[in-house]
């Protein structure tokens, strides 16, 4: 239980590291540390596949893109753009309403005494898989539409340049 | 545009075929013949271990001979100097003296030999050119060295070691 | 039991990671040896017989070099980079069998550091842990052609990561789980090498593997002879020590995996119809295992020593529109077989 709140103190001081650092290469890397930690959360929850494929596709993936990304827009304190002060103001209040949200989603938390735990190996790879495959087949297959959709619009979006050029000349 | 020479060739590109697309067959002979070299003889003489032979006629470094009985040949005549196209050969001769008659063959002698072995170009004229058989380029390789002056070879370094002959035949 | 246990465990650690960091420095000699014999000559022989002692004069000249950082430099990033390159490098040797259990008396040890039933997804967390090693050098080094090697690198890394992932799922449907502790078991003799069930996976593999590894014929992350280097161009001394070690040890991780999920592991034929005791089998087992991982580390030589280095958009169209297809294929394909198998026979 201590090892627990240890990682979940962890998760929430990079997670802040995250928002508050400058450098945005810093505050990715932060990212990236916060993921570790969900992992070890995971992994101590006994989901051994969701962990992995956090640490693969968070991490290792998603994350590396960002940096990318990052590591290509040279942004330092000399070319950040001007900051205008209606961002500001929005940016307040959009806070505000997080605040808010938080308030109100507090104010209406219930504690469960009852410790759900239906299945000690419910988090590994062949009950996840039996599960998937088997109780939730539809929204399983409708998501995997979902990305292939994602995926063919990425492709769309990548060609369009040429299409559009073909059709004028 | 007309070729000149009308040599000219021009190479058609043609589409690769299957075998060739899928560049696997290509892999494979290349490493083939990797492998065929990995295999082979190697060339390579480490050198300072292992000495190639020499040829019968390579000139090295000079050596001013003895005769038979141990005395050196020279008599400072002057003519390996005169012939020498590097002009890398200078002596100053000297008159034996009573008692030394064991040290030189001749009445005189070069008391003084030196070779500058930076302007030497192992031609052997000078060998040609010995009345007396005294100079020959039968040595090894000239070394390397770090100063110009440690290239100037005196006789110390230049006349052979006294050889025993008679030793030799007992053996 | 606890105390014990975690001593096995220990003394199993040190010693593979003994084995991976002396066959990593060995893996650096047997390079330029193959090379020379390869090319004719003889490579590095003047330090000990045969250069024996080269990687050790190698070792001590890296840790002797003046250690520059550039002024520019992220400093705490900069040595971040390489660190994380040679622990990504070292911990993927966890999950690999490195041979059945021997027995000594009531104790049984099993040569495997962790059997996790998710052994193959681990590597891959590993794997693409790899990538901000070196991403993150080329990005601290504060120059824009260590920037270029960087993004290079990270970029080949992706790609070539997907075309692996979906090579090895075919073999996932024919071995049923993702431990590489039972792909290995369930080889046992010599037919029943994954091998034989999946050759146009196995091509795919080592093809990406090569590419992930940064070898040629797609070693374009780093480039000693054009290309300024890339990602390691400012790194100096042991750093670049590190990050060419964490190169060695991959290769040396690869062959492994490439010898346990495809070429049956410690398996070897006839291995139960020689009439041994478990524990002479244990340790030939382990022994052919080694020479299949040194006969794949020889290969990755050989192909080194042999192709010339892909363009860039070449590498880049291989990854994604020749192996990405062709692993999905093969992923077909092995499902129709799978699904003939089952219903017709």
């Amino acid at each position: 239980m201590s090892f627990f709140y240890l990682v979940a103190f962890l998760s929430v001081i990079f997670s802040l590291m995250t928002i508050f650092t400058k450098n945005p290469v810093h505050s990715v890397l932060y990212l990236v540390i916060t993921f570790f930690t969900f992992t070890v959360h995971y992994i101590m929850l006994n989901a051994q596949f969701l962990a992995v494929v956090n640490f693969i596709v968070y991490m290792g993936a998603i994350m590396v893109l960002f940096l990318f990304v990052l590591m290509l827009l040279n942004l330092n304190k000399d070319t950040e753009p001007m900051k205008s002060p209606l961002v500001k103001v929005m940016g307040a209040i959009a806070g505000m309403c997080l605040l808010a949200t938080f308030l109100g989603a507090f104010r209406a938390l219930e504690q469960s005494d009852v410790l759900i735990k239906p299945h000690e190996n419910i988090g590994l790879v062949e009950n996840l898989g039996k599960v998937l495959f088997g109780e939730f087949l539809l929204p399983f297959e409708l998501s995997s539409i979902l990305l292939l959709t994602a995926m063919v619009g990425a492709v769309l979006l990548a060609k369009h340049e040429k299409g559009v050029k073909k059709q004028h000349g | 545009m007309q070729s000149l020479s009308n040599r000219k060739k021009v190479l058609e590109q043609k589409p690769m075929n299957f075998w060739e697309r899928i560049y696997l067959p290509a892999i494979f002979k290349g490493l083939s013949i990797t492998l065929k070299h990995f295999f082979k003889k190697i060339p390579t003489v480490k050198y300072p271990e292992e000495v190639r032979p020499y040829s019968k006629n390579f000139r090295g470094q000079h050596s001013l001979k003895r005769d038979e009985e141990g005395r050196e040949r020279c008599t400072a005549c002057g003519l390996c100097a005169l012939s020498c196209p590097a002009e890398a050969i200078t002596m100053t001769s000297a008159e034996r003296a009573k008692g030394e008659e064991n040290l030189y063959r001749e009445e005189k002698y070069a008391s003084v030999y030196e070779i500058n072995m930076l302007r030497c170009i192992f031609c052997g004229l000078c060998e040609e050119a010995c009345p007396k058989e005294a100079i020959y380029l039968d040595g090894p390789h000239v070394t390397a060295d770090y100063l110009r002056k440690d290239f100037i070879y005196g006789k110390d370094k230049l006349v052979e070691p006294k050889f025993d002959i008679t030793k030799l035949a007992k053996d | 039991m606890e105390t014990a246990f975690l001593l096995e465990k220990l003394i199993l650690v040190v010693v593979i990671f003994t084995i991976t960091l002396v066959i990593a420095m060995y893996s650096t000699l047997a390079e330029r040896k193959i090379a020379g014999f390869m090319q004719d000559r003889h490579g590095p022989d003047r330090a000990g017989a045969f250069g024996i002692l080269q990687p050790l004069c190698d070792g001590g000249k890296f840790f002797f070099k003046e250690e520059i950082i550039p002024a520019g430099a992220h400093k705490g990033l900069f040595i971040m980079g390489p660190v994380i390159a040679i622990i990504t490098a070292c911990i993927s040797s966890a999950v690999i069998p490195w041979g059945q259990t021997l027995t000594f008396g009531d104790t049984t040890i099993t040569l495997q550091v962790a059997e996790v039933n998710i052994g193959v997804l681990y590597i891959f967390g590993v794997i693409a842990l790899g990538v901000y090693g070196i991403m993150l050098g080329g990005w601290a080094s504060n120059n824009k052609f260590s920037l270029m090697g960087a993004i290079r690198a990270a970029s080949q890394s992706i790609s070539y990561e997907i075309g692996l992932g979906l090579s090895l799922i075919a073999l996932l449907m024919v071995t049923g789980t993702l431990s590489i502790g039972e792909i290995v078991a369930q080889q046992s003799g010599f037919v029943n090498w994954n091998i034989w069930s999946q050759p146009l996976g196995f091509i795919i593999f080592v093809t990406c593997a090569f590419a992930e590894c940064n070898r040629v014929p797609f070693d374009l992350p780093e480039c000693e002879t054009e290309l300024v280097g890339g990602y390691h161009t400012e790194y100096s001394s042991m750093k670049l020590g590190l990050y060419m070690f964490s190169e060695y040890i991959n290769m040396f991780v690869s062959s492994a995996l490439m010898a346990a999920l495809y070429f049956g592991g410690y398996n070897f034929p006839f291995m139960h119809d020689l009439g041994l005791s478990a524990n002479w089998i244990t340790i030939i087992g382990v022994l052919v295992f080694f020479s299949k991982i040194f006969a794949f580390i020889f290969f990755f030589m050989w192909i080194r020593w042999t192709l010339p280095r892909f363009r860039y958009d070449q590498l880049m169209r291989l990854g994604w529109k020749k192996l990405i297809p062709l692993a999905i294929a093969n992923i077909v394909l092995t499902g129709v077989i799978i699904l003939i198998k089952d219903t017709f026979f």
